[in-house]
């Protein structure tokens, strides 16, 4: 009998570029709209944007923002939200300022214990949301209360500082050059230039042999000339910003840290079964629960993970601002899921990228740099980023209708 | 006679599929039209076409309806004409009652308050005409899926109603619900209301159609007339697949061996309702390359029973024991039931089988991910490897498996449940009502595959209404009623007779019983 199957006729070639185009229209506007937002600031701000220190500061002042976003992610995809990552950025940064400045720990050991109270509090709330079935929106709620007011009473209402000299490097800190001494460049910042032109190949390097592989398989890939573009702007776009960041004090250590933990989790929801289980659970709980997945265990998990990463944002956020003050990270929570609705995560669960949630993180961090360099007052920059989070998810339910 | 409906010349592509390609369907006035054809024939996308789902413009040709061409924009603008439809996929909110469902989006108010008075009295009239006598303000919830297909009918009776669709409503009836229902067509017929019927049960077609147009691939193959004598059903299926089909159930020559999987005493009370006992003291075996039925009517508890043995996903206060290949096995959550060997194949796709979101090859993988991973790591290409073997084995009509299941034809998401429960390799697969809303050609090709797992030497547990289906496929039959088993029954010496027998004859006792404890 099968052999008489008749599939489909297959596609003619011509109308599967435009058709890839369609489909993936969410993916490339994204990246467009980047692009575009960060074109249009360099240009009103008559290039101060991209100048290489403001460009530092770019990068230092949202790495906490995409850190969170990272586990937001998971959390979004899972059908949750966390409200209480911004009263965990300030509780955490107390409690590392208490145990340097007050007691006199060592940055490691208070590192690592920051981590693991992030953790605790991460696991406290996932229990009550994945074993009780308390709605994650309440749950949160009352974590935001919560660890708002226990910061403010281990900072006793003060602000805490300063912090030992290696702990702030874990965010003024830039990684050293050992290239550069060697070839003599002065003032530019070579093994910056250097990873940022490796980097950048190595992936491509990558995504060509994964290209090679599907195509051997027969799958549907994109188009070659947009894969080609697509790669030979990701190259400039690396390299020149390299090039920028060479021409300051090179590649700040908390970019590393970033660009890591996007590689890792980029790597997690997309190639491992942990990660699919997630978006199953995200799409349809019940059936994810029939096919065996335990939902309740992997629920509790992207909570204790979101703790985590909160966690090491408070520290990145406490290193920087170099003392700890109640008021830390408040509305981060805001910024952090927005990121994500920016970047094409449904509210509904079960659909939304890492790269994405990046990309939002960043439009949303351009959008801030770009309008306090305009001088643009913290009200109307409100307003200005409220409007595009509802342009993005406007056009991404348009989007979907149509298709 | 007059045509009430003239489609000519449909054509409707999604991306990457052409649903429908040049369709002509013409319907006369106060007839019976049946539609059918195989999964994904088409059938359901030309009924959207025809009640405005999808509106003028996303879709080429002509409509006319009583001689005048039509354009709609939306379903309320072929509502107005009269031309209802009733989805395969019922639509009525479950915590309301009959009546707020009635008259959902056409309330009997004025000036935005409600005359509950007007709207029970309207209500108990229309839910006369379908042969309801269920108080109107019961919860939709409360009634079985037999009566809410009624509802639907009732409600579309509200509405003034010409031509009306039913796309596959007797899916998930039992015979005398169906029986119910397709003499309610005749009723409207009479009334000179026309309806079109989307079914896939041909024994059904062959009672009430007065026409039969089959699609095939999206396009007409024909449409037959049955008064110009009768149609025989081997006639239909011709034209649905474009061959013969010399036999529905495919031979199987394999003697059962010893016993795989044993249940003693299974006992489950509601999840909602303390101590209502649901499922009463069950015992049950199944041999290697054994393939058992469980007959029953709708709500005896099958798939009651056959989820509380899946990891305990139904009810509380379960009790019994599972045994496979002679040692007790732990079925208490679902990963150990899957661990000790069994699988469960629900008979509610879109709520527990698939996710929708998730493409086809997603689906199929996600019940053994690690089936196609390695130390936790996706290989991807060997996913899509398994996904391509599964659509080529079961015949899933798609444009790839990288097409989203909410997209497929009901018949094709079915598959693909299948698909996913096959790839877990089980040692014993229950089968919650497998061939519902499937067509004739793909009930075999599941035939078959039951038949291969059993070659294997695994035990199938095989749930279904369709008693035909039953006779053809299992080994023995087990009769279930009110949550207990009632009678065995070696399939040789069953008979559809014999079955209902066991039922009626259990439930008059059931019935005193069960009021004698309470
Ligand atoms: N929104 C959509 N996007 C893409 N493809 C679709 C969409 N809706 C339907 N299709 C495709 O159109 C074809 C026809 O589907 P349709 O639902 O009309 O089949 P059907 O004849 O009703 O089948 P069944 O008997 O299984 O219900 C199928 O191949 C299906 O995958
Ligand atoms: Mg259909």
């Amino acid at each position: 009998m099968s052999a008489e199957l008749n599939l489909p006729a297959r596609q003619p070639r011509q109308e599967s570029m435009a058709r890839f185009l369609k489909s993936h229209m969410r993916d490339y506007g994204m990246l467009i709209s980047l692009l575009a937002i960060v074109a249009f600031f360099q240009y009103v701000t008559n290039g101060t944007l991209l100048q290489p220190l403001n460009l530092t500061n770019l990068v230092l002042q949202n790495s906490y923002i995409v850190i969170m976003a990272l586990g937001m992610l998971l959390v979004i995809v899972a059908g949750h939200i966390d409200l209480s990552v911004g009263s965990i950025v300030g509780f955490i940064g107390a409690l590392a300022a208490i145990l340097m400045v007050q007691f006199h720990w060592h940055f490691i050991p208070t590192a690592i214990v920051s981590l693991i109270a992030g953790a605790a509090i991460g696991a406290a709330q996932g229990y009550w949301v994945a074993y009780f079935r308390i709605p994650s929106f309440i749950v949160t709620l009352a974590g935001m209360l919560v660890f708002r007011g226990l910061s403010l009473a281990l900072l006793a209402g003060q602000s805490v500082g300063p912090f030992p000299v290696e702990f702030q490097r874990l965010s003024s800190g830039f990684i050293p050059d050992p290239f550069g001494p060697l070839a003599g460049t002065a003032g530019f910042h070579l093994t910056t230039l250097l990873l940022c032109l490796v980097t950048p190949a190595v992936m491509i390097g990558l995504s060509v042999a994964t290209r090679i592989r599907r195509h051997r398989f027969a799958i549907e890939q994109e188009p070659l000339p947009l894969f080609l573009l697509k790669s030979a702007g990701l190259f400039a776009v690396v390299a020149y910003l390299g090039w920028l960041l060479a021409s300051y004090k090179g590649l700040p250590n908390v970019l590393i840290i970033m660009a890591l933990l996007v590689g890792l989790y980029a790597f997690v929801t997309r190639d491992t079964t942990i990660g699919r289980r997630i978006y199953a659970l995200g799409g349809n709980e019940k059936a994810a629960k029939l096919s065996g997945i335990d939902t309740r265990r992997l629920s509790f998990y992207t909570f204790v993970n979101m703790g985590v990463l909160a966690a090491l944002a408070g520290l990145i956020f406490a290193a920087r601002l170099n003392t700890a003050t109640p008021k830390a990270g408040v509305s981060f929570e805001l910024d952090v899921i927005a990121a994500c609705f920016i970047g094409g995560a449904s509210a509904s669960g079960g659909v939304g990228r890492v790269t994405g949630a990046v990309i939002g993180a960043f439009i949303m961090g351009v959008m801030n740099n770009g309008m306090s360099i305009l001088g643009i007052g913290i009200d109307w920059q409100q307003v200005i980023k409220g409007l595009v989070l509802l342009a993005a998810v406007c056009f991404d339910v348009y989007n979907k209708g149509k298709a | 006679m007059d045509s009430i409906l003239e489609m000519r010349g449909i054509s409707k592509t999604f991306p990457g599929v052409k649903a429908l390609d040049d369709v002509n369907l013409s319907v006369r006035e106060g007839e019976i039209h049946a539609l059918i054809g195989e999964n994904g024939a088409g059938k359901s996308t030309l009924m959207k076409v025809l009640s405005g789902v999808y509106p003028q413009g996303s879709f080429d040709g002509e409509i006319r309806f009583r001689g005048q061409p039509v354009a709609f924009r939306g379903i309320a603008d072929s509502e107005k004409l009269g031309i209802i439809i009733i989805h395969q996929e019922l639509a009525l909110v479950p915590l309301l009652s009959i009546t707020e469902n009635l008259f959902l989006g056409n309330e009997q108010a004025r000036r935005g308050v409600i005359d509950w008075t007007a709207a029970t009295a309207k209500a108990r009239e229309l839910l006369r005409m379908v042969g309801l006598s269920d108080p109107p303000d019961t919860l939709i919830t409360d009634i079985g899926v037999g009566k809410q297909q009624l509802v639907e009918i009732a409600k579309a009776l509200s509405k003034q109603v010409r031509l009306l669709i039913l796309d596959e409503p007797t899916a998930s009836l039992n015979e005398s619900d169906s029986d119910a229902l397709l003499a309610l067509l005749l009723r409207f017929k009479e009334q000179g209301i026309s309806s079109i019927l989307i079914s896939h049960k041909l024994n059904e077609i062959a009672k009430v159609a007065d026409r039969v147009t089959i699609l095939r691939d999206g396009s007409t193959v024909e449409t037959l007339d049955c008064h110009d004598g009768p149609i025989s059903q081997d006639r239909i299926i011709k034209g649905m697949v474009g061959r013969d089909l010399a036999d529905r159930y495919p031979k199987r020559e394999v003697r059962p061996g010893e016993i795989l999987f044993e249940v003693k005493g299974w006992s489950a009370d509601h999840p909602i309702h303390p101590g209502r006992r649901v499922v009463k003291d069950i015992d049950l075996h199944v041999r290697r390359g054994e393939v058992v039925g469980i007959a029953g009517l709708m709500g005896a508890g099958r798939t009651e029973f056959a989820m509380s043995l899946f990891g305990r996903s139904w009810g509380r206060n379960i009790r019994g024991n599972a045994y496979l290949g002679g040692r007790e096995i732990d079925v208490s959550t679902i990963r150990r039931a899957m661990d000790g060997g069994l699988a469960y194949a629900t008979e509610d796709r879109k709520h527990y089988g698939l996710v929708l979101d998730n493409d086809i090859r997603h689906n199929v993988t996600l019940a053994n991910l690690d089936g196609v991973a390695r130390r936790g790591v996706i290989h991807h290409e060997r996913e899509i490897e398994v996904a391509n073997d599964f659509r080529r084995r079961l015949r899933i009509r798609c444009s790839s498996v990288f097409q989203e299941t909410v997209n497929l034809s009901g018949g094709n998401q079915q598959k693909v449940v299948l698909s996913k429960w096959l790839f877990a390799d089980p040692q014993v697969l229950i089968l919650d009502e497998p061939t519902r809303g499937i067509d004739v050609g793909a009930k075999y090709e599941i035939y078959s595959i039951v038949n291969q797992l059993v070659a294997e030497g695994r035990g199938v547990i095989l749930i279904s209404s369709e008693l035909p289906e039953l006779l053809g496929v299992a080994d023995r039959i087990y009769v279930m009623n009110e949550g207990a088993i009632v009678a065995e029954m070696p399939a040789a010496e069953a008979s559809q007779e014999k079955i209902m027998h066991a039922i009626m004859s259990s439930a008059a006792g059931g019935t005193a019983t069960r009021e004698y404890l309470q």
